[in-house]
Parts: C-alpha cells; structure tokens; sequence
C-alpha cells in the first residue's frame, strides 16, 4: 500500500499522536515526509 | 511532614460577549469575513441565559457533574429553572459589571470608557461582593467620546462593546513593540480582572486575612511581556497586587493546559517543605478562546456558546484535619523519555500514581480529566474530550486486567463524569471537578480522586512532546470514616 | 483542520504529486475522521480554510482501520495501537472512510 507513496501523518492529541503514528507507519515500510498533531481544545 | 491540604477553592465566570470579536478564531476569521462581526452579534446569548445554562450552573457549584447525565438535552435548551447567578462556589459577572472591573485592574490607562458608563457601573461596582475600595479610585471620570473615536481611528485601539453601542476603547502601550499592542494588552488584562476577581472570592470564603497569603502562583494563558521578554510575567504578583495582598509575592507556572495541575503541584511542594503556609494558586480567563468553536455553534443555528471566561482558585496550606490532603508521593508526571502514545501517555498519568498508593484503576473513587464542555466541541466536530478520555482510561483497565471489555462503559460511568467547563484552555483541565470532590469528601461521599491534566506542548512549535501530569486528592484521614 | 496544515498539505500534494501523497489520520473519533477525510477529498465543508472549495482527492485512510492493520508488525501495532481497539470502534472508523474514498 505504501510503495512508492508519500505518507502524511495528521495525529490528534485526545486520539493518535503525530509521533506515535509516524512510528508506527515507519514499521509499517512507510516513508513518512510530514507528521503534526492537531489539539482542538 | 505532614500533607499539604486545598483548604478553599473559588471558581468564576464573566459573561463576555462582545468580547467574541477579539477571540482568536472569530478574530482571525473576521479579517476576511467582514460580515461575521454582525453574525456574531446576532447569535450571542443574553447573561440571563448564560447563567441557565447547566453546564455553568455545575460549573459554579449549584449543580453537581452528575446533574448533567440526566439532564435533557440539547443542554442549551434546557435551562435550569431559577438559576442563581451566585454559585455555592463562585461567582457570575455580567459583562457590564466586568468592565468596571477591567478599568479597576488597569494601571497604564489601557482602557477608555465614556464618562456616562463610567459613572453607570461606578455604582455597580460600589454594591458588588467582590468590590475593593481602590476599584473606584482607578475607575476615575471616563474619556470624552470624541478622544475614544479618534483614539479607534489614528492611535491603534481597539473598540470596546456594550450592548451594541462603543462604549470605549483599549490602547496599545508602544507603536513598534507586538507585546504591546491592544489586542495582547486586552488579553493580559481580562486575565488579571478575572483571575483578580476569583482570588479576592477565594478570600472572602477562606476567611484569611489580607496579610495571610505568602505566595500567589498564576497558572493562566497568557504573556505578560514586552519586545525583549514577551513572556516575562509575572501575572500572579499583578493579581495578588490587585487584592492587596502585601506580604505575598508570586510568579506564574506555564505549561499549556496542564498548568493548574503542575501549579497546584508546586504550591503544595512550597507548603509541605515549610517554605510558605498559604499559597494561593489561580487562573484567570482566557480571552484568546472566546469563541473558538463558533463556526460549529453557527452552523446547527446554536448561540455562540464560548461567551464566558473562566476563572478558578485555590488556597493551599499546611494539613487543617480536615481539608482534603494533597498527595505529593503519589504524583504522575509524563516524562521526556516515556513516549507519545495514548498507552504510555495514559500509564504515566493514570496507572502509575495509583500504584504508588498500591490501588488500580477500579480502586480509585473518580477521575477528573480533560473537561470540556462536549456541547460546545461536538459540533465543530471536535469530539467529546472527556469521554474519549475516559474511554482510553477504561481501555487501559481492560489491557491491565482490571476489568473486562464488557465493563467499559460502567467504568466510564462510575470514574468519569459529562464535560461542564467552558473550553477556557486551563481552566477544564481536571480542577474544574476539585471543588465538587472536596465538598463530596468532606460529606464522607468519597475518598480519593486523581486529577490528570494534558498539554499540547507541540502547539508551541519547540517540541513534538506530548505532556501532562496528575496528582491524587484525598479525604484527610483525620475525618471519621 | 487546522489551516496551517491544510496549506502544508497542499505544499506537499504539490511536491509529491497528489497521487503519491497518502495522508493518515488519528482523529479520536469518526466524526472528527469524516470532516478531515472530507476536507482532503472534496474541500473544506466549513469553506473557510485555504482547502474551501478546493478537490484535492487524496488518498486518505485513518491509522486505525482494519485495512492499513495488516501492513502494521503486530507487535508495534499492539504496543502502540492495541488501547484503541477496546477503546473506540475501528470496524466503524474503516467503514465511514472507506465511503468517503469511494465517493
């Protein structure tokens, strides 16, 4: 899914953090070029 | 060393609503949207209805949190019938009320007001509870209009509202510096006027005297600051200034929302190791998120709901025998090396301060989290903060194997409780639920409740790091069981 | 969302190529996951922030449905995602975007 692709990590502080996903998707062989979390509150 | 004890709480709210225009979203948006100013105005609530409001009223203590699970909802609809706006733990300022605070916490001549409204709330302030004689000396005789508009128009100020009509206006202190333009001079000063108010209320109700308190600890949302310090402070001495506190002095405590949490924290630590016998801890409101979340409340044709401030305050001191204790030995901290994800975030602040006390999750009486009004977020689209919080904790029970997945949502019922607080930044995180649990422990209702408070600390663009921390609060073992 | 990242994610759409870019979110819940979702698909629905009016048509998944799991080493998925499957519903979360992909 993410050969060849660019992967974009928008996180939320009350759900999945920018830092935890960008992990994540790095295990997942993704190459992750931009990660933030959101905080709406 | 005994345990340091919140001996009185205090908690505010100042109904602002001609202060939406200078929140920030409504603010920023205003920029390109000319026409919002006017659709702003239109769906603005009236302080009659802002004090109905259930949430408010469990905010100010007149209701509990547990009032609001029952409670018909959409919650602004349904009012609560004869609704006080004096709370069993605070007061409700009318708009018009709080400009006459504003003037009296205005040392720089920041704020112009016209002569006639002057005088109007000049006798306001003389019959209100919370009134200091030198409120008055400070409100002075007003501004002519014509010096108000030319001020709006050449000089860098801003309009300032009641009930439609310019009424005055706020300068700026410097043509060159962006810490002293108007709109960050308005910011700091409703947070002084309200932290202001709230400390003089916490006052009144512990019964110290003005040469009691040592040491006043702001943890509100703002910068107090110029060009070479923006962020220098120190608001906590401006306020206790403010109540005429002469023998404390103070700093303030910043860590994003988490900072009641952390200030409470280092007020007790400043109690129990006999430095100060009073600290006071406060936070003032926070104009920057007035109407943070308008777009959604206009879209479902709601009153814009993020009219009010909110102000919050507590008297730390050594343990009474009878206040509930603060317990140091047993705090949560999300450390640098303990990572982001809501398992960990949630293990730092949750399970970890409960094992120090040798309890779990289920064992402790409630939690208090994140309480965010959800009626003012959902429909923006932002979630039920509270609940999903909740729910992460209850998730966490079930991976620790204390309880089961079927058990999630009584957990989330017996521990957590519905967001009541307005979405003010610090002000929901946690302590909103302190002055309820206090009253709840003194009855012998319950024992013991964790407080956790989260900071963005990202939104500051130096760090990528989630943060928070807790303490547990506890009925003061000297009371009969 | 937030209009600094929208803009950043128009930059990057922009760089990569909107095909190549695939954006993940890890919104709490699916309502805040649907109005992302449809701010990177079909523009922003507040029309106020610099993607009002504005297609992109991203790829766009949410980290916790049950597609993008396989791709995920079990145990990182565990350690760091396995609270969210008691916790909310993914089943639900990867129903809600896999409509909004299709549309």
């Amino acid at each position: 899914m993410f050969e060849g692709k660019f992967v974009v990590a928008l996180g939320e502080r009350d759900g999945v953090p920018g830092l935890t996903m960008a992990e994540v998707l790095r295990a997942a062989g993704a190459e992750v070029v931009s990660q933030v979390t959101e905080c709406f509150v | 060393m005994s345990n340091p004890v919140i001996k009185a709480f205090a908690y505010l709210l100042v109904h602002t609503p001609e202060f939406i225009r200078y929140g920030s979203k409504p603010w920023r948006e205003m920029q390109h949207r000319p026409d919002l100013d006017q659709t702003l105005s239109n769906h603005q609530r009236s302080f009659e209805e802002a004090v109905r409001y259930p949430p408010n009223q469990v905010f100010l203590g007149n209701l509990h949190p547990e009032d609001l699970s029952g409670w018909p909802l959409p919650w602004w609809k349904n009012p609560v019938p004869e609704a006080a706006a004096e709370g069993a733990y605070g007061h409700f300022v009318d708009q018009e009320l709080f400009y006459g605070y504003l003037k009296a916490s205005d040392h720089f001549d920041l704020v112009w007001l016209t002569p006639e409204f002057t005088k109007r709330i000049g006798r306001r302030l003389q019959g209100h509870a919370l009134f200091m004689q030198d409120d008055l000396h400070r409100l002075g005789e007003g501004k002519p209009i014509d010096d108000i508009r030319q001020a709006i128009d050449t000089g860098g100020s801003l309009p300032l509202f009641h009930r439609g009509e310019c009424i005055g206006s706020f300068q700026r202190h410097h043509e060159e510096d962006e810490s002293l333009q108007a709109r960050i001079l308005m910011e700091n000063l409703m947070t002084k006027a309200s932290g202001a108010l709230v400390v003089r209320d916490l006052l009144q109700r512990s019964g110290l005297k003005q040469s009691d308190p040592e040491y006043l600890i702001s943890c509100s949302e703002e910068a107090v600051g110029d060009r070479y310090n923006r962020g220098g402070g120190s608001m906590a001495k401006a306020v206790g200034e403010m109540c005429s506190l002469l023998n404390a002095s103070g700093s303030d405590i910043k860590a994003f929302c988490a900072g009641p949490i952390y200030a409470l924290v280092h007020g007790a630590a400043l109690v129990k190791a006999g430095v100060h016998e009073s600290v006071i801890v406060f936070g003032g409101g926070c104009l920057a998120k007035l109407g943070m979340k308008f777009e959604g409340h206009l879209k479902h044709d709601m009153p814009i709901l993020e009219d009010v401030l909110g102000g919050i305050a507590f008297l730390i001191t050594p343990d009474d025998g009878q206040s509930p204790i603060i317990r140091l030995d047993c705090l949560g901290k999300h450390a640098i090396g303990d990572g982001s994800s809501q398992q960990e975030i949630m293990t730092s602040l949750v399970a970890r301060p409960l094992e120090k006390m040798g309890l779990g999750l289920t064992a402790v009486d409630k939690i208090a989290t994140e309480l965010h009004n959800p009626e003012v977020t959902v429909p923006q689209g932002s979630g039920n903060v509270p609940l999903n919080n909740y729910r992460l904790m209850a998730a966490l029970a079930v991976l620790r194997g204390e309880i089961e997945r079927t058990g999630i949502d009584d957990f989330v019922e017996q521990k957590g409780m519905p967001g009541f607080c307005p979405t003010q930044g610090h002000v929901p995180s946690a302590v909103p639920y302190l002055g309820h649990a206090a009253e709840a422990m003194r009855q012998g209702r319950i024992k013991n409740v964790l407080f956790v408070g989260k900071g963005s600390l990202f939104l500051g663009r130096m760090s990528q790091l989630s943060d928070g921390m807790s303490f547990i609060m506890q009925k003061n073992p000297a009371l009969p069981e | 969302m937030d209009a600094e990242n929208q803009t950043n994610i128009m930059r990057l759409a922009e760089k990569y190529g909107r095909e190549q870019l695939i954006v993940i979110l890890g919104a709490a819940d699916v309502e805040g996951a649907e109005i992302s979702a449809e701010t990177l698909i079909s523009g922003d629905p507040s029309f106020a922030g610099p993607l009002a009016g504005v297609q992109l048509g991203l790829q766009v998944y949410h980290i916790l449905e049950p597609e993008l799991k396989q791709y995920i080493p079990e145990d990182v998925y565990q350690e760091k995602l396995g609270i969210f499957e008691i916790a909310v519903d993914t089943q639900q979360i990867g129903e809600s975007l896999a409509r909004l992909r299709q549309q």
